[in-house]
């Protein structure tokens, strides 16, 4: 249950593996997506509603075959140069990608999480989207005849995300910008939750929720493991390494040179927080 | 007379939008990061009736003292009166009809006010891949109405967008009301040129007001399709220093 991040991946996450590490801007899990860097897993699908920095990494060092997503840019910043130049140009390899909207996005996580097949909306009406992607269809309203979106439930082999804390018994607590944490984790087969702090008892905290223990396959404590992410009650966004990565991730050369130094080139996030020096 | 850049323009002309749709009672915004959150702020501090602003993170009835730089800064969230899962924000917020006014941008628009956010040539092999679409295509169908704020150019103005991420008036009047689309579409497109309105028996966009000192000259050379004036072509009033000194101390965190 509680484990170290470097078993969790290793023994959780393989090669061919549909993985969510989800945030949406609040609680990204960078520290297991370097880990999943550093152990070299291959041929992954990624899901996430808002790839950022850690997926540039992954989908820039070659772990990534396949991309499901709703957008893709450096919040705040531009551009994610890793999937623009593997989208462009097909490096280091093709990425496969599977297209939504935020709101399609956020329906396939709860028909997952509540395990139905599929989820609808009143959603993409209009829109080309449709013609390039073949998981978006439309069901009618057996009751009132309308026609609806439907979308697929997204059901992850691994779903990780970053929290605040957890207990001894690996009960975990999230608190502020919710995003979809709660329905990667109950929507994939198995899951990592990176956290804050590990304490005896769970304080109440306003508008917390609480995954429960026996939903989350490993607990790994890793302080900080959202940076340059946050987690409300421990750190703030760092804008300023947002805005750093677009020029290391706009050169294939300075990028490479960036991920083997400070990625591959340390042990453990604790290694990569002394080597990039937050 | 004060000085002010182009954004200060478009945001300042978008604060003054807001604050008269607030006091119509229409004040509930759902708004992105960047130009529109800043409108926004701005007519929460200028006008009596605030926008309540809502945010995709799931922040409902922000109030940040400074400007935020992401719609995940932890400032909107401490200071909001609800903030709520991003199943929720889509499905219950804006699906649902609570939402007055939506807000887009991207990098081309038609002349009915169809965006793309998506990609630059084909698809498959794209010449520029854009982030995409994030919650513009349910913001464009679904909120009451939607203000564009994006700045005008020939290249971005054009008469055929090559992606349509989120719907306005599609080919033209009628066809939101064919799609069953719920919402008002598009009502407000502010450049840093002019002001431009669709035409009620149309829906084609036209421009209803200059900038001071812009021509309609400047505004047809950044227009890729044959841009039509409204007879009472009107002149936006320039930023009052009030305006421009309340904008600039909003300066992000």
């Amino acid at each position: 249950m509680i484990t170290s991040l470097r078993d969790a991946v290793a023994e959780l996450v393989h090669d061919g593996d549909t993985l969510a590490l989800e945030g949406f801007t609040h609680l990204i899990p960078h520290a297991a997506g370097h880990e999943i860097i550093r152990q070299q897993r291959r041929n992954l699908h990624v899901v996430r509603m808002t790839p950022d920095m850690v997926y540039d990494q992954l989908i820039g060092a070659g772990c990534v075959t396949k991309l499901t997503f709703s957008w893709g840019g450096n919040p705040g910043v531009g551009s994610l140069q890793r999937f623009r130049d593997a989208v462009e140009n097909q490096w280091p390899h093709p990425l496969e990608i599977e297209e939504h909207s935020h709101a399609g996005m956020a329906t396939r996580y709860a028909a997952g999480a509540a395990g139905l097949p599929f989820g609808m909306l009143r959603g993409y009406v209009g829109t080309d989207l449709p013609k390039h992607t073949t998981t978006i269809k439309t069901v009618q309203c057996p009751f009132t005849g309308e026609v609806l979106a439907a979308v697929p439930a997204i059901n992850p082999d691994v779903g990780i995300i970053h929290a605040q804390r957890a207990d001894r018994s690996g009960n975990v607590q999230i608190w502020g910008l919710l995003g979809v944490q709660k329905e990667a984790v109950l929507a994939s087969t198995r899951s990592i939750v990176t956290v804050e702090e590990i304490v005896d008892e769970l304080p109440a905290v306003p508008g917390a929720i609480v995954l429960p223990a026996w939903v989350v396959s490993a607990v790994c404590h890793v302080p900080g493991g959202a940076h340059p992410s946050f987690a409300m009650g421990f750190s703030v966004r760092d804008n300023a390494f947002y805005k750093a990565w677009d020029a290391i991730s706009k050169d294939r050369d300075a990028f490479t040179t960036w991920i083997d130094k400070h990625v591959v080139g340390t042990a453990d996030f604790a290694e990569y927080r002394e080597s990039v020096g937050f | 007379m004060a000085e002010y850049t182009t954004d200060e323009l478009m945001i300042v002309n978008a604060a003054r939008q807001l604050g008269a749709l607030a006091a119509a009672g229409k004040s509930r915004c759902f708004v992105g990061i960047g130009l529109p959150s800043t409108a926004a702020n701005l007519a929460r501090r200028l006008y009596p009736v605030e926008p309540v602003l809502i945010y995709e993170s799931g922040c409902i009835g922000s109030k940040p003292t400074r400007l935020p730089l992401s719609i995940g800064d932890g400032e909107l969230a401490e200071t909001s009166d609800a903030v709520v899962s991003v199943p929720e924000i889509f499905a219950y917020w804006l699906q649902a009809g609570r939402v007055d006014i939506g807000f887009l941008s991207g990098a081309q628009l038609d002349r009915y006010a169809n965006i793309n956010s998506t990609v630059i040539g084909s698809y498959e092999s794209p010449k520029t891949r854009l982030p995409g679409a994030g919650g513009a295509p349910e913001i464009a169908a679904s909120a009451g109405a939607v203000m564009v704020i994006m700045r005008q150019s020939a290249r971005a103005f054009v008469e055929r967008c090559d992606f349509r991420t989120s719907f306005g008036y599609g080919g033209g009047k009628g066809d939101r009301e064919r799609f069953g689309l719920r919402g008002g579409g598009p009502k407000w497109v502010i450049t840093d040129l002019a002001l431009m309105e669709p035409d009620p028996d149309t829906c084609e966009l036209v421009v209803v007001a200059l900038h001071p000192g812009i021509t309609r000259d400047q505004v047809v050379a950044a227009t890729g399709w044959a841009v039509r004036f409204a007879d009472d072509l009107e002149t936006t009033a320039e930023p009052t220093s009030g305006e421009l000194d309340t904008l600039r101390r909003l300066q992000p965190a």
